[in-house]
C-alpha cells in the first residue's frame, strides 16, 4: 500500500478496501519510525490527521469524493495552517501558529485530502541542501549521509521515503525539481501564477511558485489539479480576465484538467537539447543517466533538437541579485513586534530589532537580506537590481526563441546527484552553482518537471528537466508520465520503503 | 537687512485620505475611530504570507483628481516599495508610488489676501500618487512603553505634491485651502483635518531674490490651516535670522510644536533613511485606459473654476462673491438651486442671501451648509417677495428666522405663509403712511424743531419712529419720502 500512486489508493478508497483512517495509520506509523532518522517532519498533527480522515471516510461512504479525498498529504512548512505551527524552518517562527489557512490549503483542505504535517525546509525556502533549517538538516533516504535538495527537502524526503504519498513544495529556483530529482520522486513547478502565493511565506514574491511532489507524473497531476486556479487574494495568479480595462488581451490561461493529456503520444513531439545545459559542467555520471532517458524519448517518437539559451549563464547573478532583494524587503516584517521571536533583552527600539533579528535568523538568510539591502541601496540599485532585470528579461526572451523550435526543453536538473551532509555548507558559491539549471526556468516564469531517469554511481538518483512554454503544464506532464509508462525509475524506492 | 531683503519658496506636500469604504490593499473598513486594532485584517498586520490586492476605488479617485487639476493620467502606473523600520509600520516597507505615479502636473488657481490687494495665482503640481497609509503609535498609558494600533494602516492616501511655487505664507494657506476645497468638492477626501484626513507638510526654504534655491527644511504634519500659517511664518523668521547671523541651514525635518509655535528639528539629512524604493513584485503594474478615463470624466461634477466664471459671467457676479459662492461644492450648489427657483435676474440677491444670512446663520449653529432646515426653494421664495416689494429687507430677516425655526412649512410658499400669519406684509399704502407720519410729527414736535433748525440727524431718528410704528412695514421708501415733503411744507 505505501508504494501504490494515487490511482490505486483512490481506488482502495473507494471500493472501501481501506479507510482513510486506516491509510492515515499507516503513514503515521511510518513517519514515528523514520521521522528520527529522516527529519523530514517539523509538525506531525496525528489527532488532527486522524479527525480529517474521519471526515474523509464519511464523505467517501456519502459517494461524495473528490481525486483527493481521503489521501494523505504534507504541507512544505512555508504554507499557512490554522492552529498548527507554520516554522518556515526559522527560529524567528519556531513558535509562530497561523490564525488562518493558506489558499493551496483550504484548496486541498477542501478535496477532502488528510493533512499529516508540514515538512522541514531550509529557513525561508533560501538554500539548495536543506541544511540551513533551524530545526535540523533533512538525511537522504537513498543515503542518509546525504542531503535530500532544498530547499523543500523535508517534502522530497517525505515522498521518497514514503512517509507520505504527496506533498507541496515551493520553487524560486530549483526548490522543487532539485530535491525532487536527488530524493528519486517527480516534482513540478508550475507556471508562476498557476498556484496563489496567497499564506505562502514570502521568500522572493516574483519567482516564488508553489508546486507539488509526488512518486510520478500522474500523482503530481492530480495534486497540482487540487492547487491551480486563480485566488483573488493574490494578484498574480492567473487566469484573470482575458482582457484589461481598454480590451487588450491579457496573457492568461486557465489550466484545465492536467490529467487529460497524460496519455497522449509523443510521436512528433519536439525536445529542444539547450547546448548551455549539456556543457562541461555536468557531472558523468548525471550526463549518462540524461543521454539514456533522451534516448528513451526518442524511442517514443519524439525528436530531439538542438537549442541555445545564450543568456543561461546569466541566470546564477541575476538570480542572487533579483532574489535577495526581494527577500530583504520581504523579510522586513519579521521584526519582533507582532509576532515570531522577540530577544529576552534589550535597550531600544532599534536594538530590540537588531537582537531579535540577530537571533530569529539563520546565517544564509543573514547573508541574503544583507546582499538585497546592497543592491536596493542608493547609488547600487541601477548597477545591480536594474541590471539583474535586464538580464531577467533576456533570459525570458532566450526560452521564447528556443520554443519557436521545440515544444519542450529537456536537460539535467542538477549537475550532481546528492552531495554529503556539511560538504558544500563552508562555500556558499559553491552551493549556489549548483541551481545554475533550474534557476533561469523561475526568472522567466516557466514551469519545470523533474522526473527521476537512472542512477549515478548505481545509488543516487538523477533527475531529468523538462522546460515548457507558459500554461504548458499539461504537456509537461503527458511527456514524463508517457516515459513512466515504459520505465521504472520512479517505482525504484530506497530500502527502508521496502 | 530686513525680511524684505529675502524671497521665501514653499512648496506643499499634501496628504489626502481617500473616501474608498475600505483600505487601499485589504479589505478592512476605513471607517475612523474604532477601538483600536478592530480595523485590522491580516493582510493590514503584515501576518507572514499575506498579499496586497489594489483597491481600484482608489486609483478611480486619484484619476478624478487628476482630471480635476489638467494633468496627465499615466497609462501605466506601479507601486514600489519603501523600505524602513518602524513598529506602526507593518510589513517593515510602505507600498508607494515612485517612479511611475498616477497623477503628474496639472495645476491650481488660488486667490490670495482680500479687497484691492487680492490677486490670483496659478501653483503648479509636481505629481500626485496613491500610498498606504502607517498606523498610529500610541506613547501614552503603557508605562513606558508603546501601544500600536493599525487600524490606520492601509488606509488609502493620495499625496499631493506642489511646485515650490508659493512666495508667503499667504499663499500656501491659500493653495492649500483650494486644494482642501477640490478634494472635497470632487468627494475623494473628507478633508477632515482634525481626524487627519488632509494633512500638509511645507518644504520651506529662503534666498536672496534672483538667487538659486536656498536649502530647504520640510516642517512634517500639519493638520489645521492656522498652524500652517504659524509654522512657515515661524521657519521663515528662523532662516532669515540664522543666514543674517552668518549660519549655514542644513537640510532637515522639522516638526512644529503649536504650545511654543516653534519648528525643531527631527532629523537632519545625514540620518535620512535610505528608502531602498523598488517595484512590488506582489502587485501587478495599473493599466489606467483612456476608456476608464474617459467614463471617471463622465461621472465628475462641475468644477468650481467653471462654476465661478459661470456665475460672474451669467450672474452678474463680482469676482470676490463668486469666489465665496465656490470656496465649497455645499455652498455653490446651494446658490444655484436658489437661483434656479428664484430665476436668474434674482442671482445677485439670491447670493447675498446664501452668503450672509444663510452661511451667517449656519455658522452660528455649527452645521454644514447640507444640513440647514431651509431649503434652496424656500430660501428663493422669500427672496421673490423681496424682490417684488411684499417684504422689506428688514422683515425678510425676521421671516427667514421663522422659517430656520420650522414655522411656514414646506416648499417655496413657506415665505409667503409666515408674512399672511404675522401680517408681514409690507405697507404700501401712502394714504396709511401719511397719516402714520402725521402722528409721529406730533409726538416728536422736538426732534421737528432741531431738523428744522439744521441738525440733519433729526431725520433720521424720525424715520426710525416712523418704522417703529409701523412695526417695521411701511414701505422705508415711501416713508423717506413722505416725511421730507411734509417737513418742508
Amino acid at each position: 500500500m505505501i508504494n501504490a500512486s494515487l490511482t490505486e489508493l483512490r481506488a482502495a478508497l473507494d471500493a472501501r478496501k481501506i479507510s482513510s483512517v486506516e491509510l492515515a495509520q499507516l503513514f503515521l506509523q511510518r513517519i514515528e519510525r523514520l521521522n528520527p532518522t529522516i527529519n523530514a517532519f517539523i509538525t506531525v498533527d496525528p489527532a488532527l490527521a486522524l479527525a480529517n480522515a474521519r471526515e474523509a471516510d464519511a464523505r467517501i461512504a456519502r459517494g461524495e469524493a473528490g481525486p483527493l479525498t481521503g489521501i494523505p498529504l504534507a504541507h512544505k512548512d512555508l504554507f499557512c495552517t490554522e492552529g498548527m505551527l507554520t516554522t518556515c524552518g526559522s527560529k524567528m517562527l519556531a513558535n509562530f501558529v497561523s490564525p488562518y489557512d493558506a489558499h493551496v490549503v483550504s484548496q486541498l483542505k477542501a478535496a477532502g485530502a488528510v493533512l499529516l504535517g508540514k515538512t522541514n525546509m531550509d529557513e525561508f525556502a533560501m538554500g539548495s541542501s536543506n541544511e540551513n533549517s533551524h530545526f535540523g538538516p533533512v538525511a537522504n533516504p537513498w543515503d542518509l549521509t546525504r542531503v535530500p535538495g532544498g530547499s523543500s527537502g523535508g517534502s522530497a524526503a517525505a515522498v521518497a521515503a514514503r512517509m507520505v504519498p504527496i506533498a507541496t513544495g515551493t520553487d524560486t529556483g530549483g526548490s522543487i525539481r532539485q530535491p525532487a530529482a536527488m530524493c528519486g520522486i517527480t516534482g513540478i513547478k508550475p507556471t508562476y501564477g498557476a498556484v496563489s502565493r496567497y499564506g505562502m511565506v514570502a521568500y522572493a514574491s516574483s519567482l516564488d511558485q508553489g508546486g507539488a511532489f509526488g512518486r510520478s507524473a500522474e500523482d503530481c497531476a492530480l495534486l497540482l489539479n487540487g492547487m491551480v486556479g486563480l485566488d483573488e487574494k493574490d494578484s498574480t495568479s492567473f487566469p484573470g480576465p482575458s482582457a484589461d480595462e481598454s480590451g487588450l488581451p491579457v496573457p492568461s490561461k486557465d489550466l484545465g484538467d492536467l490529467c487529460r493529456d497524460l496519455n497522449k503520444p509523443l510521436t512528433g513531439l519536439r525536445i529542444g537539447l539547450p547546448a548551455e545545459f549539456f556543457g562541461p559542467g555536468m557531472a558523468d555520471d548525471v550526463r549518462a543517466s540524461i543521454e539514456a532517458a533522451l534516448e528513451i524519448y526518442r524511442s517514443l517518437g519524439a525528436q530531439t533538437v538542438e537549442v541555445s539559451l545564450p543568456n543561461a549563464q546569466l541566470a546564477i547573478p541575476a538570480y542572487y541579485v533579483i532574489a535577495p532583494a526581494e527577500a530583504s524587503s520581504n523579510l522586513s516584517r519579521f521584526d519582533g513586534v507582532r509576532y515570531g521571536h522577540r530577544a529576552a533583552a534589550y535597550g531600544d527600539l532599534d536594538d530590540m530589532y537588531r537582537k531579535s533579528r540577530a537571533e530569529g535568523f539563520g546565517a544564509e538568510v543573514k547573508r541574503r537580506i544583507l546582499v538585497g539591502t546592497y543592491v536596493l541601496s542608493h547609488g547600487y540599485y541601477d548597477a545591480y537590481y536594474l541590471q539583474a532585470q535586464k538580464l531577467r528579461r533576456l533570459i525570458a526572451e532566450d526560452f521564447q526563441r528556443a520554443f519557436t523550435a521545440c515544444d519542450v526543453i529537456a536537460g539535467p536538473v542538477s549537475p550532481t546527484t546528492a552531495w554529503g551532509i556539511g560538504e558544500k555548507t563552508a562555500d556558499p558559491v559553491q552551493m549556489y552553482l549548483s541551481d545554475i539549471y533550474t534557476i533561469a526556468v523561475n526568472l522567466a516564469g516557466l514551469p519545470g518537471l523533474s522526473h527521476p531517469c537512472g542512477f549515478g554511481n548505481g545509488t543516487l538518483p538523477v533527475g531529468l528537466q523538462l522546460i515548457g512554454d507558459y500554461f504548458s503544464e499539461a504537456r509537461l506532464l503527458n511527456t514524463a508520465h508517457r516515459f513512466q509508462q515504459v520505465t521504472d525509475w520512479h517505482v525504484r524506492h530506497p530500502s527502508m520503503a521496502a | 537687512m530686513s525680511r524684505n531683503d529675502w524671497e521665501v519658496v514653499i512648496g506643499l506636500e499634501v496628504h489626502a485620505q481617500l473616501t474608498t469604504a475600505s483600505k487601499i490593499f485589504s479589505g478592512a473598513s476605513t471607517a475612523f475611530g474604532a477601538e483600536p486594532n478592530r480595523q485590522a485584517c491580516a493582510v493590514d498586520l503584515a501576518l507572514p504570507g499575506v498579499l496586497p490586492v489594489l483597491n481600484r476605488g482608489a486609483v478611480e479617485r486619484a484619476i478624478r483628481f487628476g482630471l480635476a487639476i489638467d494633468a496627465k493620467i499615466a497609462p501605466r502606473s506601479v507601486f514600489a516599495r519603501k523600505n524602513y523600520f518602524y513598529p506602526d509600520l507593518p510589513k517593515g516597507y510602505q507600498i508607494s508610488q515612485f517612479e511611475l505615479p498616477v497623477v503628474s502636473g496639472g495645476s491650481i488657481t488660488i486667490r490670495v489676501g482680500e479687497g484691492d490687494k487680492a490677486y490670483e495665482k496659478s501653483v503648479q503640481l509636481t505629481r500626485a500618487h496613491l500610498e498606504e497609509d502607517a498606523g498610529k503609535s500610541l506613547h501614552e498609558d503603557f508605562h513606558g512603553m508603546s501601544g500600536i494600533d493599525l487600524n490606520r494602516a492601509g488606509t488609502p492616501l493620495l499625496e499631493i505634491v506642489s511646485e515650490p511655487d508659493m512666495r508667503s505664507s499667504a499663499e500656501a494657506v491659500a493653495y492649500a485651502r483650494s486644494l482642501h476645497a477640490l478634494v472635497r468638492w470632487i468627494e475623494i477626501c473628507d478633508g477632515n483635518m482634525q481626524e487627519g484626513s488632509f494633512r500638509c507638510d511645507a518644504n520651506v526654504s529662503v534666498r536672496k531674490p534672483g538667487a538659486p534655491l536656498g536649502t530647504r527644511r520640510e516642517i512634517k504634519n500639519l493638520n489645521s490651516f492656522r498652524f500652517l500659517q504659524q509654522a512657515i511664518e515661524y521657519e521663515i523668521q528662523w532662516q532669515i535670522d540664522t543666514l543674517e547671523d552668518g549660519g549655514r541651514i542644513q537640510q532637515a525635518t522639522v516638526l512644529f510644536d503649536p504650545e511654543s509655535g516653534e519648528t525643531r528639528v527631527m532629523r537632519t539629512k545625514e540620518d535620512a533613511h535610505d528608502y531602498r524604493y523598488f517595484p512590488d513584485p506582489d502587485l501587478l503594474p495599473v493599466e489606467i485606459s483612456p476608456n476608464w478615463i474617459a467614463r471617471v470624466r463622465t461621472e465628475m461634477p462641475e468644477l468650481p473654476q467653471s462654476m465661478k466664471r459661470r456665475f460672474i459671467e451669467n450672474f452678474g457676479l463680482s469676482a470676490y462673491d463668486a469666489t465665496t459662492l465656490t470656496a465649497s461644492r455645499e455652498i455653490a450648489n446651494f446658490y444655484q438651486a436658489t437661483v434656479d427657483a428664484a430665476g436668474s435676474e434674482l442671482a445677485k440677491p439670491c447670493a447675498n442671501w446664501v452668503m450672509g444670512e444663510l452661511a451667517g446663520r449656519a455658522n452660528k449653529a455649527d452645521i454644514d451648509l447640507n444640513a440647514v432646515p431651509i431649503t434652496p426653494a424656500q430660501l428663493a421664495g422669500l427672496v421673490r417677495r423681496i424682490g417684488d416689494n411684499t417684504i422689506s429687507n428688514n422683515i425678510a430677516r425676521k421671516v427667514f428666522e421663522a422659517m430656520w425655526n420650522g414655522e411656514g412649512g414646506d416648499g417655496a410658499n413657506a415665505a409667503d405663509r409666515i408674512i399672511d400669519a404675522q401680517g408681514l406684509r409690507q405697507v404700501t399704502d401712502s394714504g396709511a403712511i401719511e397719516s402714520l407720519i402725521d402722528q409721529v410729527l406730533a409726538a416728536n414736535q422736538k426732534s421737528v424743531e432741531e431738523f428744522r433748525a439744521g441738525k440733519e440727524k433729526a431725520f433720521n431718528a424720525l424715520v426710525g419712529q416712523a418704522m417703529k410704528a409701523s412695526r417695521g412695514q411701511a414701505n422705508p421708501t415711501q416713508v423717506n419720502e413722505i416725511l421730507k415733503r411734509k417737513l418742508s411744507e
